[in-house]
């Protein structure tokens, strides 16, 4: 175990970073400029390491940390990372700098503030992607939301504070109900167990009674689709992208929407099997006309930035599929898509921002012949653009491949539909592209335009190595998250059939208040220990028959029984709990 | 009966009784002062008032662990009281605070002001110290009637004349229910001392004899006014309006905790073997405080009545964690109302901040721009909205966390669903106050600030706990939990 706590430090040393920022003095713009950017980078550096050192076969959370922090409730500052959440991590971190050296000339007024929310998000990012304990994961989650709501509202354009606001309590919306669920398995947990508890590993080795996983499942999943966001749940992002300032439209696009995916693959799947399974065909079925709709609106928007941001709904649909096809290539497809969607449209939102900072417009029709004045940036608008359409040697190929296949293997259906919108994404970006930089210059002041500056191009550079990388030599990527993945879908195959033996029996949630004073696990008969381990990449049921007891009104706190399963594999609880540091 | 012996009173009892002796003290010492000349611009009254409140806490603390049962058992000395007391000497001095140069910015006569603020005091001290129904009601008094002076101590202001008889008259109405419900209760169990009522209650079951239950009743009634709940809770915006906004974060403070205080004690103590009766009643009563308060908050544009309507709203969170009954949800009463009290002191301090001389700048039009331009004093009011919305990491996250949590222990879902639907509601108004600050440009001149050390202190304080509680509240939740354990 390491003795340094990385993962802290990780978390940490921005929101530190952003106090210093504000302490200085506000005239000292080039000073807030380098200390932020300074902070940004050596972010980068702190979490590169681990990068390299993550051990993606061995199962459990490395670099994990653990500490008391409300004993009394068994809530515990737990922090861990594994293949999937190093992804994340590592996205947070590369985007957060670019974003940070991205918003030099585009932030006028009150710099330093900006800098410091920015570095203040990044913490509430990494937090949020490295908590192992729920209740601190929903405090990151939370937190999280008032950085980003003051960038889109004070920085951001015309409408910023409806925009805001909506963006708010959208997000908040959906998540209180996930925080009631929290507590439901909470409760639940201590009612088996007799220990109190929030640590994820405590909820992966608890059986929810299928009727159960229903009402659970609908509330962490709500939370999560606002967030990805899913279709009819979207309409705060066109909003909140087109408003936000540049750098908070990339955090936005690229680690906001993620931790709704996130969420499903860390939370929503593996705890919730069952259901999972049986919402299948709804999820993808709003998935697929995501990326219909997303597509569709983007075609016929006028303005560049909303065009993007309807990409990003057609995108995540995309990812949406990925993980509900529920095998290891569509999820692997789903985390790369994660990524290359993080890194695509960042670095279409930054294109989108650098022709804003010139021209002051985002408006297709005040463009035209761009490609003449300006070559370098069109030449890398262009490579973006054809990642984020997908174009075979990027990184867009591998993950919507990758998506495909696994939707594929479940239903072909699935994969049909979804590869349309593939051709609906190269028709709007195409013609979007085609319309900004070919043909003749029809503004004259389009042509006096300035090309990419040293530091534009500086910003673009990892942008583009990654978009390469990933599509030229994708291993190195998959590798890292794949044992991660695996286990997860082990684990959820396991849940659920640890579930479907749970003995029968009305268990109401004040039985369980009463099991709780006497503190003994109910369910004492330990399943047998089965040879037959779900096959890791086999796909479950997909149209399971909805359960009837899920139908009608069901009041969360009615037939319920669970148990302890000893044979769920359990993520190595790392350290010990308690452990003075 | 057997003739009446006062028993000794042994060196802790004196201790306990110590908190109560240094208010009136205090009181007494301020009203004598005012007969020496002194400058007018003098902070003596404050540094008085602030004088007794630390001796008070000091007394009570000596003793803490004691259980102690006072004067026949009329007045209690157990964790619960010694909770509430410190709570109390806190909002109080946190009040003295941010008076101190709101007091002589408004011209307010500053002994009676302080000596009615330590009166209040006491009286809430009583209230959570009593465990009889007559002592209940001596301490409600005390209370009442000190707060309806100082409500309407800007005489030369209509409001604050308009909210005190509002105050006033409603709130003597109350005392009236309170009162009769109290006579019922007597004639119902033979008794006004809570712990022998619990015993009767025991012995003989009463279930439906109608006498017991209208007066539990209108004691509910009574102290559904005291904290504001709907439909009991006409007065509140009024007075919080129109009262000094100082007082205003004083009474929304304190008097809503002494009321918990007392309905704690008599919920969890006397009536707890009729919780099957009463729970229904509350659980309607929250949830119609919940959605009424917060819905109402939307509308506001005055900050003070808008907090006014949220403060409304609290009470129903207060009363998720009473229904939720036991020694869970009265901790998490107890954590709540700690927090909300710092909170929302914090929130009307930065009003009382706003503006100079005599003039109140209390629209949410007058916060526009001040995020930029008095960096300090916005981001202490931001970190009181969103502590007040629930957003982590702030204090009232943990203590919406932990109500909510018990309830959904004590099977309570649905009501749980519904509060955490209104804290989403109540983000919306929290979040304007927001964007005032941060997002607006103001029209025409900016409002004033009167920065002073005291009041900057008490900001500090109240922010540093709001924060620091949201981080790190296991202190707290144990202390909660201790106190109430105590008392069963």
């Amino acid at each position: 175990m390491p003795s340094f706590p990385w993962l802290s430090w990780l978390i940490f040393f921005p929101l530190f970073s952003a106090v210093l920022v504000v302490l200085l003095p506000p005239r000292a713009e080039r000073t807030i400029r380098s200390l932020a950017t300074v902070a940004a980078l050596a972010e980068l550096l702190f979490a590169l390491p681990l990068w390299w050192r993550l051990r993606p076969g061995e199962p459990g959370w490395q670099f994990a940390e653990q500490r008391s922090w409300l004993p009394a409730l068994g809530a515990s500052y737990s922090l861990g990372v594994d293949g999937i959440s190093m992804l994340l991590v590592l996205l947070t971190v590369v985007l957060t700098a670019v974003a940070v050296i991205g918003a030099y000339r585009a932030v006028e007024k009150r710099s330093r503030e900006f800098y410091a929310l920015l570095l203040a998000l990044e913490s509430g990012m990494l937090g949020t992607f490295l908590s192992t304990d729920l209740l601190l994961f929903y405090v990151f989650w939370e937190a999280m939301l008032v950085p980003m709501y003051l960038l889109i509202g004070v920085w951001g354009g015309p409408r910023r504070v409806y925009a805001a606001v909506k963006f708010f309590l959208y997000t908040m919306a959906g998540s209180v109900l996930m925080l009631v669920a929290i507590l439901w398995l909470y409760f639940l947990n201590r009612a088996v167990t007799g220990t109190p508890s929030f640590a994820l590993d405590a909820f992966y080795r608890l059986a929810i009674s299928p009727a159960a996983q229903v009402w659970l499942f609908l509330a962490f999943a709500l939370a999560f689709a606002i967030k990805v966001p899913m279709f009819p749940l979207h309409t705060w992002l066109p909003d909140a992208h087109v408003e936000a300032p540049t750098a908070g439209s990339v955090i936005l696009a690229a680690v906001l929407l993620k931790m709704g995916t996130y969420g499903f693959v860390r939370f929503a799947i593996p705890l919730f099997p069952q259901a999972s399974a049986q919402f299948a065909p709804w999820v993808v079925a709003l998935a697929l006309i995501g990326i219909w709709y997303g597509a569709l609106v983007a075609m016929v928007q006028p303005d560049l930035k909303k065009l993007v941001a309807y990409s990003s709904v057609s995108h995540l649909g995309f990812c949406m599929v990925g993980l509900y096809a529920m095998n290891s290539q569509g999820l692997a497809g789903a985390m790369l898509q994660m990524l290359n969607h993080g890194v695509s449209t960042g670095a279409l939102f930054l294109l989108v921002g650098v022709i804003y900072e010139r021209r002051h417009s985002r408006l297709i029709a005040d463009f035209g012949g761009l490609w003449k004045p300006l070559p370098v940036y069109a030449s890398v608008f262009l490579v973006v653009m054809l990642s984020s359409v997908g174009l075979p040697g990027t990184n867009g190929f591998v993950g919507e491949f990758l998506v495909l296949l696994g939707a594929f293997r479940t239903n072909p259906l699935w994969a049909a539909t979804a590869a349309v919108g593939v051709i609906l994404s190269a028709v709007y970006m195409l013609w979007m592209f085609q319309r900004v930089m070919f043909g003749p210059i029809t503004h004259a002041e389009n042509a006096k335009l300035v090309d990419l500056s040293f530091r534009e191009r500086l910003v673009f550079a990892p942008i583009l190595v990654l978009i390469f990388a990933i599509g030229v030599l994708p291993q190195p990527f998959l590798d890292r998250m794949q044992p991660a993945l695996e286990r997860t879908l082990d684990l959820s195959h396991r849940r659920a059939e640890a579930s479907e033996r749970l003995p029968l029996g009305p268990a109401s949630l004040a039985a369980m208040g009463s099991s709780m004073v006497e503190s003994t696990p109910i369910g004492a008969e330990p399943p047998a220990t089965s040879g037959t381990v779900g096959s890791p990449a086999g796909a479950p049921p997909v149209a399971a028959p909805r359960d009837s007891t899920g139908e009608g009104p069901h009041p969360a706190g009615t037939p319920d029984t669970a148990m302890v399963s000893d044979t769920l594999p359990l993520p190595a609880a790392p350290t010990q709990p308690g452990e003075p540091r | 009966m057997s003739p009446v012996t006062v028993p000794a009173l042994i060196t802790a009892d004196w201790w306990a009784l110590g908190a109560a002796l240094a208010l009136s003290g205090g009181a007494m010492v301020l009203m004598l002062l005012e007969f020496l000349p002194a400058r007018p611009r003098s902070s003596r009254g404050a540094l008085v008032a602030l004088l007794s409140l630390a001796a008070a806490a000091l007394c009570v603390w000596q003793v803490r662990d004691a259980k102690r049962a006072i004067f026949e058992g009329m007045f209690m000395h157990d964790g619960f009281t010694v909770f509430f007391t410190l709570l109390f000497c806190g909002i109080a001095a946190i009040s003295v605070l941010l008076s101190w140069d709101y007091v002589k910015r408004m011209r307010i006569n500053q002994a009676e002001y302080y000596a009615l603020l330590l009166a209040a005091t006491l009286g809430m001290i009583v209230m959570a110290a009593s465990n009889d129904l007559i002592t209940i009601f001596l301490g409600l008094e005390l209370m009442s009637l000190a707060l309806y002076v100082l409500v309407g101590f800007r005489r030369s202001r209509l409001e604050s004349n308009e909210a005190a008889l509002k105050y006033f008259l409603l709130g003597a109405f109350a005392s009236g229910f309170l009162l009769y419900g109290i006579a019922l209760l007597y004639g119902a169990t033979g008794t006004t001392n809570l712990a022998r009522m619990a015993a009767f209650l025991v012995a003989t079951t009463l279930p439906g004899n109608p006498l017991l239950l209208v007066g539990g009743l209108l004691l509910l009634v009574g102290f559904a006014f005291k904290v504001a709940a709907v439909p009991f809770h006409m007065w509140t915006p009024d007075a919080y309006e129109g009262a000094p906004t100082t007082v205003t974060g004083y009474m929304s403070a304190g008097a809503k905790a002494a009321g918990f205080a007392a309905l704690l004690r008599v919920a969890l103590v006397a009536l707890g073997s009729l919780q099957a009766d009463w729970t229904p009643i509350l659980v309607s009563i929250a949830i119609l405080t919940m959605t009424v308060g917060n819905v109402t908050a939307l509308l506001q544009t005055n900050v003070k009545r808008m907090l006014a309507y949220s403060s409304i709203a609290h009470a129903g969170y207060v009363l998720v964690a009473v229904v939720a009954g036991g020694v869970d949800g009265g901790s998490a009463a107890l954590f709540y109302l700690a927090v909300y009290s710092l909170m929302n002191l914090g929130a009307f301090g930065i009003l009382a901040l706003l503006g100079r001389d005599g003039d109140e700048r209390v629209l949410l039009a007058d916060l526009a721009g001040l995020g930029f331009k008095h960096p300090a004093l916005a981001f202490a009011l931001t970190v009181f909205m969103l502590s007040l919305g629930g957003i982590p990491p702030t204090a009232g996250f943990m203590g919406k966390f932990y109500v909510f949590s018990v309830a959904i222990k004590a099977g309570h879902v649905p009501l749980v669903i519904v509060g955490v639907l209104n804290s989403v509601v109540s983000i919306f108004y929290y979040l304007r106050v927001t964007v005032a600050l941060y997002m607006e440009e103001p029209h025409g001149q900016p409002t004033p600030v009167s920065w002073t050390v005291p009041a900057a202190i008490g900001v500090v304080l109240s922010v540093a706990l709001t924060l620091w509680w949201g981080i790190q509240a296991h202190a707290l939740l144990i202390e909660a939990q201790r106190s109430v354990l105590g008392l069963l």
